[in-house]
């Protein structure tokens, strides 16, 4: 029918093109939209054609705005439910944080991204009492005084640094409720930071070897020009301070790629067992050298964490690589698993049998460039950033780290993974 | 969140006492971090505003008090409610203490800062107040949620602030003694980390206090004290 309208006025079709311009094939895809909606609800395609000359004859009144308006009929065309979709789920859609809370800043609904982020929230508890700092306080106070949408900056520093930008609106008409939305910039904030990390780090710990490095070549330059005894020495010590240099700049680099990812957890499964006989393989050649035989007392049954593969294998690498390293003493490394039963946690240890670590050290070893033993770690080549890698990791899991040593008897480092929630 | 009351009014009350308790604990973390940043970047405006912050607090402790006591004349509270009122008088108490010791980071800051310190001297410090500002935040979540699912965690955390802060102790020492320059800035980073770890104690307090309204119990008083840092003495010799 739409087609014997079209045919049988073709100069009335061309003054019709003309007038609506670029909107045509908008009005085309409306009307077709009309006539299939109108033929499947059994309708003979009257209706349609009554609608096609209302949309035509409005979008020809209105040259300006009609784009939009036949837009808008051709949306509830096409999907009838729009009116009847639950906000739930749209909510539910969204990847940002989102909450939706009523006059009395009580959480209505918080979506999924909203509990990785923030944590879970009881419907009903206070949104001012779950984002206290005072710029959201009063954020939220304004917000559900005035009833207008607003937006502000918000940042936190523990457990990770996060800043988002935050906007609120009310909701529809009198409905007396609020969307909270979060958009994480965190990204910006983290490189800024850094770099500036990165370049105190850097400096200061590259400066010594570079000093060292320069002092030789001076001298082998100089007094030790002709003693090739010397100066096959010399190199050697030259050519350990760039291997240390190197491993310097690979851990700094896996730190900071590390402090810019994104702070969520990740969500993969990881079977622990499979994850640590290969770290022990990939570790056998170390612990040879070392004079140390790595054990495993692992469960029989697959034991599985939320986690990334990667990232876990460097946490367990350096775990293992330091008993190795620091408790060769002992003869040998424990790696044992354990998992407490359902809604336990589940728990790694390394054991090392070494000379352990004093008591005022434990609490300290996780900070950058924290050193026990200057001598002995610069000795087994580390770079003091291992055991913060493996905090910053396991942070990002929402796992943690616990140390037990006695001096003389050896130490323990054990990785407890939450139970699932 | 609670049972409703026949007069909405006091849900009302309620509500808007908690939330107080919510802007003074925001108000108190952000003190803490600021102080702490104000000394590490040596930054005397931030110092300032500090110190003039803290004056908020004790204003909102004063207020929160105030009308808890008006509560509990005109309703006369039992159970549930009257624990969550008495735990908000207690808990503005241990964030009003909390907003002092801040303060008094932030008052240190000229001192120290007053000659170039190595930045050395600081990382201990920043780690240290990272972790009783994590043990804060989380107990003002539980706090926020209702919850004592995650009240244990935070004894642990605070055995591991007081060893940090043992540690931190035992560090600044030695740069005490290895050079004298160092013993002004020195004594006042000590003061500094204590007034951190006694932060660490008030989170405690407001989580056993979280735990008391959610549950109606107390926690088992174990509270094993890792803080050995009034047996450290100065080694007689340079060797430690």
């Amino acid at each position: 029918m739409e087609g014997d309208e079209n045919g049988s006025s073709p100069e009335w079709l061309k003054a019709a093109k003309r007038r609506l311009g670029r909107n045509w094939p908008v009005l085309a895809a409306a009307s077709a939209a009309f006539l299939a909606l109108d033929l499947h609800l059994g309708g003979g395609g009257l209706a349609a054609a009554g609608a096609v000359a209302f949309v035509l004859a409005v979008a020809m009144l209105f040259p300006g705005g009609g784009g939009e308006r036949v837009a808008m009929q051709r949306s509830e065309g096409l999907a009838p439910n729009i009116d009847t979709l639950p906000a739930i789920h749209l909510a539910e859609a969204v990847q940002d944080p989102l909450y939706i809370f009523n006059r009395g800043g009580e959480v209505v609904y918080a979506n999924a991204a909203a509990a990785v982020a923030f944590g879970p929230i009881a419907p009903g508890a206070s949104l001012q009492l779950k984002f206290r700092a005072p710029e959201m306080h009063d954020f939220i106070a304004r917000v559900l005084a005035d009833g207008e949408p607003s937006a502000t900056d918000y940042a936190e520093r523990v457990p990770i640094e996060r800043v988002y930008r935050v906007s609120a609106m009310p909701i529809g008409e009198g409905t007396g409720l609020f969307v909270l939305l979060f958009k994480d910039q965190s990204e910006a904030r983290r490189i800024d930071r850094m770099r500036a990390d990165f370049i105190a780090n850097a400096s200061h710990e590259l400066r010594t070897p570079l000093a060292s490095v320069a002092g030789f070549i001076e001298t082998l330059r100089g007094p030790a020009r002709d003693d090739p005894k010397a100066r096959e020495n010399f190199l050697q010590i030259m050519q350990n301070q760039t291997a240390r240099m190197a491993r310097l700049i690979d851990d700094l680099l896996s730190l900071s790629r590390l402090e810019i990812r994104p702070y969520v957890t990740p969500s993969d499964k990881v079977d622990l067992r499979l994850l640590l006989e290969g770290v022990g393989d990939s570790l056998a050649h170390l612990a040879s050298e070392s004079g140390v035989a790595i054990e495993f007392e692992l469960p029989e049954t697959p034991l599985e964490v939320a986690g990334d593969r990667d990232e876990l294998v460097q946490v367990f690498e350096n775990l293992v690589e330091n008993a190795c390293k620091y408790g060769s003493s002992g003869g040998r490394v424990v790696v044992s698993a354990e998992y407490a039963g359902p809604g336990g946690e589940k728990t790694v240890t390394v054991t090392d049998f070494g000379p352990g670590i004093a008591e005022e050290h434990i609490p300290r070893i996780t900070e950058r460039f924290y050193r026990v033993d200057v001598e002995t770690s610069r000795a087994q080549k580390g770079t003091g950033l291992g055991l913060s890698i493996v905090k910053h990791i396991l942070t990002r899991h929402g796992a943690r780290l616990s140390i037990r040593s006695r001096v003389g008897e050896g130490s323990s480092f054990t990785v407890h993974f939450p139970p699932r929630p | 969140m609670q049972s409703q009351h026949i007069m909405r009014s006091f849900d009302e009350e309620l509500r808007l006492l908690t939330n107080q308790i919510g802007g003074m604990g925001g108000y108190a973390e952000r003190m803490v971090e600021q102080a702490v940043a104000a000394l590490v970047s040596g930054d005397a405006a931030l110092a300032k505003k500090v110190i003039e912050d803290d004056a908020f607090l004790d204003e909102k402790e004063r207020e929160i008090g105030e009308k808890a006591v008006i509560i509990i004349a005109k309703r006369q509270p039992m159970a549930g409610d009257l624990r969550e009122i008495v735990g908000a008088i207690r808990i503005s108490g241990d964030l009003e203490r909390i907003g002092d010791l801040g303060k008094n980071i932030a008052k240190r800051v000229a001192a120290v800062t007053e000659a170039r310190q190595p930045t050395r001297l600081f990382r201990g410090l920043s780690a240290l107040s990272d972790l009783a500002l994590t043990q804060l935040k989380e107990v003002l979540d539980a706090y926020a949620s209702h919850s004592a699912d995650k009240i244990s965690f935070v004894r642990d955390r605070d055995e591991e602030i007081d060893a940090m802060y043992t540690s931190l102790f035992r560090e600044l020492l030695t740069y005490m003694m290895e050079d004298p320059r160092n013993i002004t800035a020195c004594t006042h980073l000590v003061f500094c980390a204590k007034n951190i770890e006694r932060i660490g104690d008030h989170a405690t307090n407001i989580a056993e206090t979280v735990y008391h309204i959610v549950t109606g119990t107390v926690l088992p008083p174990e509270r094993p004290k890792e803080d050995k840092s009034h047996k450290i003495v100065a080694p007689t010799q340079q060797e430690d």
